[in-house]
């Protein structure tokens, strides 16, 4: 049985008839080739596979499609300015050598940019709380630090 | 995709109700973040599944009229944690939700589904136990009220009924009004990880803030059900906020009221030293709390808006 879900990604309108069985991850990655979004455990505790739906960063490993039903989707892909250009978040991991094998950033930079919506600044001990939900096996955080203190940090 | 037969997205609770009422196999799906983690491991699998994700009226903190706190059970623990409400009369639940999984967790997972799911190691759950929260079940004969200290009936079981969908949670003016509190959680990493142990101990001063008049203790994983500690409770009513014994009154008067067990994350011995441990520091700082002029009145029902 086939359900008709209405919603926004990346700032498009999409229309997609999805089974109810399917993780919001699936349908981003297999649908609409979205392929930023990693699936990493599946179980919501590597954060690989994070989006934000409006505006919050959620595991879309453990989100059915259905309930993203009239809801804004956001992924990696729909950071890129009108010119191509990187988002600032994205530049920042590049010049803070935030990634190594790169399955980790998608996510990271994700929960970077519901970081950064807030508007407010933090302390490199509250980033290390904010992005507690995501595993990097390669640089041992610090670089990923570094880069969202550059953005979201209390001297930047 | 996951294992499901059937699955029902439940416009309202009365529709939930009638859902779980004609399927005896299906479970409710709140936040996902139990439910969809078990499926991947085959518990349930070929199930069916009913949906309370999109029911608006089971989102928020309100005020009753007479100053009771209601939370809707589909509140996430991010929102519970930084809603203006929890913030000021409860903080120590918003300090204890803010303890599960990881920020993204907290952004779907719920204190429905952390309570209802029946978790001794849940980390709302001592809290909740100290607060006296009453559960309110809507099912086929209609609306109920369980105390949460009565919720309970095993490890994963609780009283509720198939066809019953939790409604709120109940917190009355007796049971937050001039109460501070503390939530403890033990784990090995500070980030992901369910609880080895979990303590919430919470005071009530009298007026000059020099004796304890009321005193709740709390513990998640400390039996097969989360737990309440009543006579060590008593033992410390009266007793002066100066008194560096109370610490000793509580870390040996909490032993003879649990009944922990070893598992993979630790051992019994080990739970009982931090059970013991946990309920000094959590009334050492409640205490400080109330010293610093925390403690909370009533709630007024214009409040409510966030």
């Amino acid at each position: 049985m086939l359900n008709i879900v209405h919603m926004w990604v990346n700032g498009k309108e999409v229309e997609l008839a999805v089974d109810p069985r399917e993780s919001l991850l699936e349908t981003l990655r297999e649908k609409l080739n979205l392929t930023s979004v990693k699936k990493g455990c599946g179980v919501g505790e590597c954060g690989a596979c994070t989006v934000l739906i409006d505006g919050v960063a959620v595991d879309t490993c453990l989100y059915l499609t259905m309930w993203a039903d009239s809801k804004h989707i956001l992924t990696t892909e729909g950071l890129k300015g009108p010119n191509g250009e990187l988002n600032p978040i994205q530049q920042a991991f590049i010049d803070e050598a935030a990634v190594q094998c790169g399955f980790c950033t998608p996510g990271l930079i994700m929960t970077a940019v519901e970081i950064v919506g807030t508007g407010r600044k933090y302390t490199r001990e509250e980033l290390r709380k904010l992005i507690a939900g995501h595993l990097c096996r390669c640089t041992g955080y610090e670089n990923i630090l570094n880069a969202i203190e550059k953005v979201a940090g209390i001297h930047s | 995709m996951f294992d499901i037969e059937h699955y029902y997205e439940a416009k309202s609770v009365e529709d939930a109700v009638r859902l779980l009422s004609e399927h005896e196999d299906a479970e409710i799906i709140s936040g996902g973040t139990d439910v969809l983690v078990k499926l991947r491991d085959g518990k349930g699998a070929g199930g069916t599944l009913v949906s309370i994700h999109e029911i608006p009226s089971l989102h928020g903190v309100y005020v009753q009229p007479d100053g009771t706190l209601e939370i809707r059970p589909a509140t996430c623990f991010t929102d519970l944690t930084y809603h203006p409400l929890i913030q000021k009369y409860v903080p120590y639940l918003g300090e204890a939700v803010d303890t599960v999984g990881g920020p993204q967790v907290r952004n779907q997972g719920t204190i429905g589904g952390n309570i209802c799911n029946g978790a001794t190691s849940a980390d709302s759950a001592a809290t909740m136990q100290t607060l006296n929260a009453v559960v309110v079940l809507q099912g086929v004969d209609g609306v109920r009220r369980v105390p949460v200290t009565e919720f309970y009936t095993g490890p994963g079981r609780t009283v509720r009924r198939h066809d019953e969908v939790c409604r709120a949670f109940e917190i009355h003016p007796e049971d937050y009004v001039g109460f501070t509190g503390c939530y403890m959680k033990y784990g090995k990493r500070a980030a992901m990880e369910i609880a080895t142990l979990g303590c919430c101990v919470r005071v009530r001063l009298d007026q000059s803030l020099s004796t304890i008049e009321e005193a709740r203790i709390g513990y998640g994983v400390a039996a097969p059900t989360p737990i309440r500690c009543p006579n060590t409770e008593a033992a410390l009513v009266g007793k002066s906020v100066t008194d560096e014994g109370i610490y000793e009154l509580i870390g040996t008067g909490v032993l003879d009221e649990v009944n922990p067990r070893s598992s993979w994350r630790a051992s019994k011995e080990f739970r009982l030293q931090l059970i013991s441990e946990l309920a000094k520091r959590s009334l050492r700082e409640a205490i400080r709390r109330s010293l610093n002029h925390e403690a909370p009145g009533l709630a007024a029902p214009d409040e409510e808006r966030r």
